[in-house]
């Protein structure tokens, strides 16, 4: 008989025996979690990027300010690429009397290429997707063109030389939320219309666009030839450089899936560390007995190596399978909410789960499993002999190493896994540590004298407590590693997905009103207090060229990047302030003092054009140049849809140029007279309604943090078996030592209570120890990874250590009832 | 000499010392000792006089501070420890006081184990007879928590014989059990000792058991004093 059939039979026992469930248990949740994670998350994310690029209404959009050459436009054709066009330009819109400046989009019928517009029949009424743009002679109209022209659908408006029938309402353009500051009110008619126009003259300030969509090889190919062959005031878009709010919201969804699959490989890894240890302690004495008839070590070695990488491979094939059909499953509910269908997922994530399962198993189970090999023989006689060893980090370290590189590989993201892995191997650390340190303590034999004497149970609890300090410094830790799971996915998740919601709040701003002078700054802001907006922030904007930085002239030629150049081409938004704006956050620096010659400016531009504190930047505001040092880097939240400045400058520096003022501010549905009263009063000014993009955002947002939250229940089924392999870790010295006091005369009352005694104190360490830790994780979490305020939550503090002490309260009852319920002498037997 | 009273066991200069705090402590000195082929011996002495001591380093389960044993013509202490594992499963069986059978195993597969780590295609067969001579071919599929304490004697007894050792070490193996089961399990060991012709060597208190062995060692502060 081989190793091999030998091994097997080993298996096919210990199976029977129950020895291995908890560990295959432990391994299938690991794999399956993983896998689904990773399948869903794939999926997800790949359906995100490509919904996202629906708000771009292509992969690939090319921006011109004259015609594309026909040729480009044929070489998207050529490449098998779907291609659409358009072209914008501002006109004025007339019926009758009443007239408007609208911002036309002529679109060729395909258009959009990626996601849908929307319509509706009259303003306000419940919208639907159009499965193609306007036909010929026909135009869709945004609701403020609907009103300012009190042109309802029917009818006839005039553009230019030619008259065209509103056939629709505007309610929904995907690519509405880029450049919003110069749009007018929407109005979109068929290309081919626009020749009768005759609105398209040399001379007239136009875009012309072309949009390309297909595989991203074909896309990514395409824009990489087309850069080369770029003219001035030609430029590429995609989702990169289009829409930071939108790939903001979509990094942030990847770490949140990232990390629960992290989560969940970890916990299985301890759960599977417990359970082997758990293995060890019981086949010490077979093995024992086994070397006495003949079995070598490395005999034992391949017996119980074999063993375990056959249930490895069989739990990881059963995990992956569980993990391949569960993503189904989460896709299927989930498949309303996500509305666009998920791409077939890939066998990528299915190696990934596998692999990362064999790593875990073998990683946490051969450290203990190697302590077999050693049982001396001698153990037959001599039981104190080859007993087991707690392991120590060093031991896990190679598995620990491995599994930690895996994990970044399956993350994406170095930052969060070097977190999450580092954060847990410290907390196990720590916890053990302080576990020891206080378990002693309570214990300290002078304490047990001066309670002790009150009562036998408390004697012996804290006894227990003192002479198990070892081994319950290691329960109490992984159950506070457990909880802290468990904790940091009930409320510290929940936490963190309330404060992600307040990022791109429902009540976030949805009108843009610009163009505010100085001497209307009263009238205005009382105007909208009288309309019950409240107090409205205006920040003054000027217009400013960048010309020089740190002396040296700037042009956009010094820039490879097409959105650096972008950036340097136009005009910049200055601002001036003398506090840093409260949703932003200075990272760099510090902020200026209000009469300092000094810059404020956003950390990605400043990546981007290759700005560091100190650079001096010079600029010119009407002809007149102002040079300042940057003192300080602020981080934005582009998805809170608040007003934002790349550049702030103290208010002595910019004061004295020209400014126009600007506001963002919430306009609830049903007040959309108030766009009219506004404009009406102060023909000047411009409201903009971003109101689609935010809704863009938040159904973004909200659609991940749906799956996100499925997706936690594999995290937390991994959190409750390392609480139960933690709990039945030290169950069978616990019975026989019940056993033995039972022997020798102790009470039902003072087994149980000496045992309750001594999982109270466990119980409210692990709780305590487990707040914190998943307290520390949610901040660590919040600031370091999702750059989110997560304020301290009062319930955790009160559920933590009370879910502690109910959960050892209640393993204290259970223990003590198994022991009480079987004769010692039967427990005993069976533990000898 | 004839082949069956050929020396199977002998033991030159044993001697074991133990580091107890920050002294030695002195569990064997100067044994020296042997066991012809087929005799049964048994080594008596008081608690702690270093029985179970010297029969762990008789079986090669335990290593000597000083001396060298032989067994069935091998130095046990030139080999390592993986070495003296293949001559235990080659020729040496043992019964403990405390049974060692695995409890997750039936009491057919706690008989199997010795034969399938020798890799014998035949293990259930011969183990299935081995129990039936022990009288517990009814109970092949309980485990030992199942049985009584003679019973699982009788299991440890099965085991150790299926093997056909040329030598039985045995550890007080009725030491955890009753006079009546203890007196049955005696029997069986004597019984099968004669009808597989092994060789014996136990540690025991129990006087009867020790009187039924054709040689007795007597132990006392860790010398032979008979």
């Amino acid at each position: 008989m081989n190793h091999v059939t030998q091994s097997w039979r080993m298996l096919a026992r210990d199976w029977r025996a129950g020895e291995l469930r908890v560990l295959a248990a432990a391994l299938v949740v690991a794999v399956a979690s993983v896998t689904s994670v990773a399948f869903f998350a794939e999926r997800v994310s790949r359906a995100l990027v490509r919904d996202a690029h629906q708000l771009l209404g292509a992969d690939l959009v090319l921006t011109s300010d004259h015609p594309w050459r026909k040729e480009i436009a044929e070489e998207i054709a050529r490449r098998g690429l779907e291609r659409a066009q358009a072209t914008t330009f501002i006109s004025m819109s007339t019926n009758g009397e009443n007239a408007q400046l609208a911002g036309v989009k002529a679109v060729s019928e395909n258009y959009p290429l990626r996601g849908r517009l929307r319509t509706a029949p009259e303003p306000n009424a419940q919208d639907a997707p159009a499965l193609t743009g306007p036909s010929r002679g026909t135009v869709w109209i945004e609701e403020r063109l609907v009103i300012a022209l009190k042109a309802p659908v029917g009818t006839r408006i005039k553009l230019g030389n030619a008259t065209f029938e509103v056939a629709a309402v505007l309610t929904l353009e995907p690519e509405r939320g880029a450049n919003f500051f110069n749009i007018a009110p929407r109005l979109f008619m068929n290309i081919a219309d626009v020749p009768s126009t005759g609105l398209v003259q040399t001379g007239s300030r136009v875009w012309y666009y072309l949009y390309a969509a297909g595989s991203r090889e074909k896309t990514s190919l395409l824009e990489k030839d087309l850069k080369n062959q770029l003219e001035r005031g030609q430029r590429l878009e995609n989702l990169e450089s289009g829409r930071p709010e939108v790939r903001a919201a979509i990094e942030r969804a990847q770490r949140f899936l990232g990390l629960t699959a992290l989560l969940a490989a970890i916990l299985a890894g301890v759960a599977i560390a417990l359970g082997t240890r758990r293995f060890v302690e019981r086949h010490l004495d077979g093995c024992a007995v086994m070397r006495c008839f003949g079995a070598t070590q490395g005999r034992l070695l391949k017996l119980f190596g074999f063993e375990f990488l056959t249930l490895g491979v069989l739990s990881c094939l059963i995990g992956t399978l569980l993990g391949f059909a569960a993503q189904f499953f989460i896709a299927q509910i989930l498949g309303g909410l996500l509305r666009a269908d998920l791409p077939a997922p890939t066998i990528l994530p299915a190696v990934q789960g596998f692999l990362v399962g064999l790593v875990l198993l073998l990683g946490f189970s051969l450290p203990p499993l190697v302590q077999l090999k050693n049982v001396p023989a001698v153990r037959v006689i001599r039981r104190e002999a080859g007993a087991a060893k707690g392991s120590t980090l060093a031991v896990y370290g190679a598995g620990l190493g491995t599994l930690a590189a895996l994990l970044v590989w399956q993350a994406g993201d170095f930052r969060m896994g070097a977190y999450v892995v580092g954060g847990f191997g410290a907390a196990v650390a720590l916890f053990a540590f302080i576990s020891w340190i206080l378990l002693k303590l309570i214990a300290s034999s002078s304490l047990s004298r001066r309670v002790g004497v009150a009562s036998v149970a408390l004697r012996y609890g804290l006894a227990n407590l003192r002479r198990h300090a070892k081994g319950n410094a290691i329960q109490v830790a992984s159950l506070a590693l457990g909880l802290t799971a468990v904790l940091l996915l009930t409320f510290t998740r929940n936490d963190l997905v309330d404060a992600w919601r307040r990022s791109a709040p429902a009540d976030a701003p949805n009108r843009f009103l610009l163009g505010v002078q100085p001497d209307q700054l009263g009238e205005v802001k009382a105007f909208l207090a009288k309309q019950g907006l409240g107090a409205i922030e205006l920040d003054p904007m000027v217009r400013g060229r960048l010309t020089a930085v740190n002396g040296k002239p700037v042009s956009e030629r010094d820039f490879s990047e097409e959105r650096a150049r972008r950036l340097v081409e136009r005009e910049f938004n200055l601002s001036f302030a003398e506090k840093a704006p409260a949703h932003n956050l200075v990272v760099q620096g510090r902020w200026f003092a209000p009469q300092d010659q000094a810059l404020s400016v956003e950390e990605g531009i400043a990546q981007r054009l290759g700005w560091k504190l100190g650079d001096e930047l010079e600029f010119t505001v009407g002809g007149e140049r102002f040079r300042a040092r940057i003192t300080s880097m602020r981080r934005l939240k582009w998805d809170s849809m608040k007003v934002n400045f790349f550049v702030i400058a103290p208010p002595a520096l910019l004061q004295r140029f020209p400014a126009s003022y600007i506001s963002a501010f919430r306009l609830e549905p049903g007040r959309e007279a108030l766009v009219n009263d506004l404009t009406e009063r102060f023909p000047n000014l411009t409201l903009v309604d971003v109101g689609a993009a935010v809704r863009q955002a938040q159904s973004v947002i909200d659609q991940v943090i749906t799956v996100v939250q499925v997706v936690f229940l594999f995290v937390l089924g991994a959190g409750l078996l390392v609480l139960y392999s933690a709990l039945v870790a030290t169950e069978d010295e616990r019975r026989r030592e019940a056993a033995v006091m039972r022997v020798y005369g102790a009470s039902r009352r003072q087994v149980t209570g000496s045992q309750r005694v001594e999982f109270l104190a466990m119980g409210l360490l692990a709780g305590v120890l487990a707040t914190a830790g998943a307290a520390l994780i949610g901040q660590l979490l919040a600031r370091r990874v999702f750059e989110l305020d997560l304020p301290p939550s009062p319930e955790l503090w009160v559920a933590g250590p009370l879910a502690g002490v109910l959960l050892l309260s209640l393993n204290a009852w259970l223990s003590a009832r198994k022991v009480l319920s079987a004769s010692p002498a039967l427990t005993l037997r069976d533990s000898v | 000499m004839n082949n069956s009273e050929k020396t199977i066991l002998s033991a030159r200069g044993i001697g074991k010392t133990v580091k107890s705090g920050t002294s030695d402590l002195v569990i064997l000195r100067e044994i020296d000792f042997s066991v012809t082929t087929g005799e049964a011996v048994a080594i008596v002495g008081a608690s702690g006089s270093g029985k179970s001591t010297l029969l762990a380093i008789l079986a090669g389960l335990d290593t000597p501070s000083a001396g060298t044993v032989e067994l069935d013509g091998t130095d046990l202490f030139a080999m390592d420890e993986d070495a003296r594992a293949e001559l235990r499963g080659r020729s040496v069986g043992f019964v403990f006081q405390s049974f060692q059978l695995l409890p997750s195993l039936t009491a057919l597969e706690n008989v199997m184990l010795p034969l399938e780590l020798a890799g014998r295609d035949d293990a259930e067969e011969a183990s299935r007879d081995v129990l039936a001579k022990v009288g517990l071919a009814e109970r092949l599929t309980h485990y030992p928590k199942h049985l009584s304490g003679g019973e699982q004697q009788r299991v440890a007894l099965a085991r150790a014989f299926s093997m056909r050792p040329k030598l039985l070490f045995a550890d007080e193996p009725t030491g955890s059990l009753d006079s009546d089961s203890g007196a049955g399990v005696i029997d069986l060991l004597f019984g099968l000792n004669r009808s597989y012709g092994t060789t014996l060597v136990l540690v025991t208190h129990d006087e009867p058991l020790a009187r039924r062995c054709g040689r007795l060692v007597q132990l006392a502060a860790g010398r032979i004093a008979t």
